[in-house]
């Protein structure tokens, strides 16, 4: 391919230049403008970094704003979960309990954070949205057990999802409007 | 000599090890500080001692100025594992870091590090010992310092270290004519003839009241700085070291507190180097060019004008760190070149061109 080399001509280096003082002064001014620039080192466990929207950190559950928890434990999380990280036991909600109409709770719901890939594919199969990959990302244990995260530490590092859904609230009130197919 | 005299000294003396050891230590300080900064980092600025560090205003700052980092890097150093390969040359393997230590400080002996200005008007400088062959007894000792670095390289019985510390003393060698030769116009210019002052680099300050060296001639500071940073190791002429192609040069197989103390010594280094260009070329501890000396009379003079050797000699540290983390390390090669084909040459011309100057304008009566 002849007709693609571009030749560039090298040209002699000038008295000047072979000293080499010409580049060591604006060397010079290049790292002397450097040091009194803005920094840019973020001290880090001071200052968090900023997090964007969508970020995938810690799987965390959450309730709903009046404090149901929002899981019904269908396990479709469990099973689409890639590395098996999520172990649901499912239980039913007591007669007489103010959520009873939702029939289904876990009873332990335990994801194991070594195991967790952080894909989100928890959150996006879950037809509740009750599981949700928070800002956590700073996750850390002295044994292998303590990053068993079980259904309490999750409710408790997910807290409340601010949804205007209530789609049992809404069900349970057609009902007792005696509207079966609501 | 009476033995008063004796115990000043000594005691000066001592006092003036302090203080270039604990400068040596905020140099690597420094050093890190300033590197950081360069690459838009802050560089240490974490370390902190529990109780010190929460004084209310100085704690914070000495913290952020990476202050108690000195503190952490020499309790380091003081109480690791002092692992001794077993393939060393074990007598001259713990020779090396003390031969590498004393040359750097013995200098400091015949540095005039201020001026204190008598009741009858006369000037006398701070000197520990103003002998007439004081730029002698540095170039002696400079050049020793590298005996330091190819014990080591030698007794650590590996091919990095050897290599390092060949390329040291080949560096040393063509270096130390260039040096020598780039003093000599310093001195030609300062003696008049008749003058027995011989090498005296108080006789240097004290020539240096009205105008610099640095502006009288440039091409020799130039030449003079050049060969400095060769002596001293540093960048971009540290070819002893070159951690890209020698691991850590000379002193690959050193660890804890022997390195530390190379360590040391190659910054005791290059502030004796600072002091030393100080002195020779930007007037000593004089104040400035072409203005009169403002010092009062007296002890209060005599630490003032200490003080601003000091900053002088501080400022050309700084320098020292600013060009080692500008420049890349030169090649062996070019490092050779550089010394024999470009600054020896220029050295000597150098040399002519103000032996010639100064028998134009030196006054026939005198000769
Ligand atoms: S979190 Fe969602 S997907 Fe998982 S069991 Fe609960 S409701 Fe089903
Ligand atoms: S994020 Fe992925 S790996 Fe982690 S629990 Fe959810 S599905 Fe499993």
């Amino acid at each position: 391919m002849p007709g693609k080399v571009k030749e560039i001509e090298r040209k002699p280096l000038s008295l000047a230049e072979k000293t080499f003082l010409p580049q060591i002064v604006s060397g010079l001014k290049v790292t002397c403008a450097n040091m009194l620039r803005k920094k840019v080192t973020r001290e880090y466990p001071d200052v968090l970094p900023p997090i964007p929207p969508g970020y995938r950190g810690m799987p965390t559950l959450v309730k709903d704003p009046d404090g149901r928890e929002k899981c019904v434990s269908c396990q479709l999380c469990e099973f689409v979960c890639p590395p098996k990280a999520i172990r649901i036991t499912p239980g039913a909600i007591p007669e007489g309990s103010p959520n009873a109409h939702v029939e289904k709770a876990p009873q332990e719901f335990e994801i194991d954070m070594l195991r967790c890939i952080y894909c989100g594919m928890c959150q996006e199969v879950c037809p509740e949205e009750a599981i949700f990959l928070q800002n956590k990302f700073t996750l850390n244990g002295l044994s292998r057990q303590e990053l068993v995260f079980n259904k309490e530490r999750l409710y408790e590092a997910g807290g409340t999802l601010q949804d205007q859904h209530f789609k049992w609230k809404k069900k349970k009130e057609a009902e007792e409007h005696g509207n079966a197919q609501h | 000599m009476d033995w008063i005299q004796l115990a000043i000294e000594a005691g000066f003396g001592l006092a003036f090890i302090i203080v270039v050891m604990s400068m040596a230590g905020l140099t690597v300080v420094a050093e890190r500080k300033f590197c950081g900064f360069i690459q838009g980092r802050l560089g240490p600025n974490r370390t902190t001692i529990p109780i010190l560090g929460s004084i209310p205003f100085f704690g914070r700052l000495i913290t952020r100025m990476g202050l108690f980092q000195l503190v952490a890097d020499g309790s380091k150093f003081l109480f690791k594992e002092e692992i001794v390969p077993g393939h060393v040359n074990k007598f001259y393997y713990n020779l090396a870091p003390i031969v590498a230590l004393i040359p750097p400080l013995v200098p400091l002996v015949v540095l005039p590090f201020g001026q204190m200005t008598l009741a009858d008007g006369t000037i006398r400088q701070l000197i520990i010992a103003n002998v007439d062959i004081g730029m002698l007894v540095i170039l002696a000792f400079s050049s020793l310092g590298v005996y330091g670095t190819v014990l080591a390289g030698w007794a650590a019985n590996s091919k990095y270290p050897f290599m390092g510390g060949i390329r040291a003393s080949a560096q040393m060698i063509s270096y130390e004519l260039t040096m020598g030769l780039s003093i000599l116009p310093v001195f030609l210019w300062a003696n008049v003839p008749g003058s027995t002052e011989g090498l005296s680099i108080a006789n240097i300050v004290v020539f240096q009241q009205t105008h610099w060296f640095v502006y009288l001639q440039p091409l020799t500071a130039l030449l003079f700085l050049v060969a400095l940073f060769a002596e001293t190791n540093r960048a971009p002429f540290d070819m002893a070291e070159s951690e890209t192609d020698l691991v850590g040069g000379f002193h690959t197989e050193y660890g804890a507190f022997k390195f530390g103390i190379f360590f040391v010594s190659e910054y005791a280094h290059v502030i004796v180097g600072s002091g030393l260009f100080v002195l020779l070329f930007l007037g000593g501890s004089n104040f400035l060019p072409m203005l009169p000396n403002p010092w009062p009379i007296g002890i209060p003079g005599a630490i003032l004008s200490t003080l601003w050797f000091i900053a002088k000699t501080s400022a050309l540290v700084f320098f020292f760190i600013w060009i080692r983390w500008t420049l890349p390390r030169f090649r062996y090669d070019q490092v050779m070149n550089l010394g024999w084909k470009m600054l020896l040459p220029v050295a000597i011309a150098n040399l002519v061109f103000v032996m010639v100057l100064l028998a134009k304008i030196t006054p026939v009566a005198a000769q």
